[in-house]
């Protein structure tokens, strides 16, 4: 079976991740109530080795996987590659020069 | 750029490039369609779960009904939307993707034809193409591997072996034939997620491993990329580079993973009486 620690764990990330996406709102959200609510209906359990909470709980590591790399992905995005080309004129003064101004034609 | 149909909603708005002295452009990145809606909602239609942004129904590039047969799928789906900011990144939203896929069939390939790509995967898997130098990596590439390649051996009774040479493992006709009656007890939607994440993962035997539980997104990935991270430990992280496929990776696996769960499970609440 998966390694994936303790089902505690992964509820409080997935609930912080849905915080980051949502805001200040969080609580009234479907996908909060969802996640609560299954949990919730998975937790009184005789067995030791319940199955059906086993795959609740690769579910939500999964979910919470797919969140968190999602806004990494994001922030790295934002970061690095959201910017675009530099404009002529940038691109002049990162060698100190200034590109030239000449009446009634180039520049 | 796919739009979303959305009955009459006017076209894209391409903003104006600035120009730069000489006329020269400088280039901006294409504008981005902003996010046009106040409120994602879901409601149940007789095909299934729809979502609703504002009071419009969400449609697929093809124009058709954006149904989906699993109330999670579709609460997933909506927290996709909702958590776009100002703009609207499509290239984020890879549920909202895999449905789009699972509905319009771009590709128009039926069930035995998704199978037979997926199998075809096999010949050419990351786990049974193994180096001989440098040593180090030959060796982690057995430490690792071999415990999965074995797992899967004995889950589904076959021989599946790895190969050193570029011709690459000899796949007998029993193993392909068990994969494939096993894949075609999924459902059509289940086996487009499966698709995607073997080509994400480039690997169909690490694929089976997510699909049965067997290992997390997180190590699937690792595992997928294991050369990678053996040089990043032996040469240092670029995190523009390394990081941002690294997280591309898990977010595209993780979604197939949890796409295929959630369209081929069917959960019944069983109460137990309490005792005293």
């Amino acid at each position: 079976m998966a390694a994936l620690g303790s089902p505690l764990r992964t509820l409080r990330g997935l609930l912080r991740e849905l915080r980051y996406v949502s805001g200040r709102a969080y609580r009234d959200t479907a996908a909060y109530r969802h996640v609560l609510a299954a949990f919730r209906a998975h937790r009184v359990t005789s067995e030791k080795l319940c199955r059906a909470q086993q795959e609740l709980h690769f579910q939500a590591a999964t979910y919470l996987c797919l969140l968190r790399s999602v806004r990494q992905h994001q922030a790295l995005h934002r970061e690095y590659h959201g910017r675009g080309e530099r404009s002529p004129e940038e691109v002049a003064g990162l060698v100190g020069f200034r590109l030239p101004r000449q009446p009634g034609g180039k520049g | 750029m796919w739009r979303q149909a959305l009955g009459r909603l006017p076209a894209l708005a391409v903003r104006g490039r600035p120009l730069g002295p000489g006329g020269g452009r400088a280039y901006a990145p294409p504008a981005e369609r902003k996010r046009f809606y106040q409120n994602v909602s879901i409601s149940q239609g007789e095909g299934g779960f729809e979502i609703n942004l504002d009071h419009r129904k969400l449609k697929t590039p093809q124009a058709k009904l954006f149904t989906v047969p699993s109330e999670a799928l579709a609460i997933a789906v909506a927290t996709e939307w909702d958590s776009q900011k100002d703009t609207i990144k499509f290239y984020t939203m890879h549920l909202t993707t895999l449905c789009n896929t699972a509905l319009d069939n771009p590709t128009q390939r039926n069930k035995v034809q998704l199978i037979r790509a997926a199998v075809k995967f096999l010949e050419t898997d990351t786990l049974c193409y193994r180096v001989e130098e440098p040593a180090a990596l030959a060796e982690l590439q057995k430490k690792e591997w071999d415990p999965i390649v074995a797992w899967a051996e004995k889950r589904y009774n076959v021989t599946i072996g790895s190969s050193t040479s570029i011709m690459g493992p000899n796949i007998p006709a029993s193993t392909r034939d068990t994969f494939i009656s096993h894949l075609a007890s999924y459902n059509m939607w289940a086996l487009q997620g499966i698709e995607y994440v073997i080509t994400q993962l480039k690997s169909l035997i690490l694929s089976m491993g997510l699909i049965d539980r067997h290992i997390t997104v997180e190590k699937a990935v690792l595992l997928s990329r294991l050369e990678e991270e053996y040089q990043i430990q032996r040469w240092g992280n670029v995190e523009w580079a390394h990081d941002y496929d690294l997280c591309e990776l898990r977010a595209r696996a993780a979604a197939g993973t949890l796409f295929v769960h959630l369209c081929s499970e069917s959960s019944t609440v069983k109460h137990k009486l309490l005792q005293d």
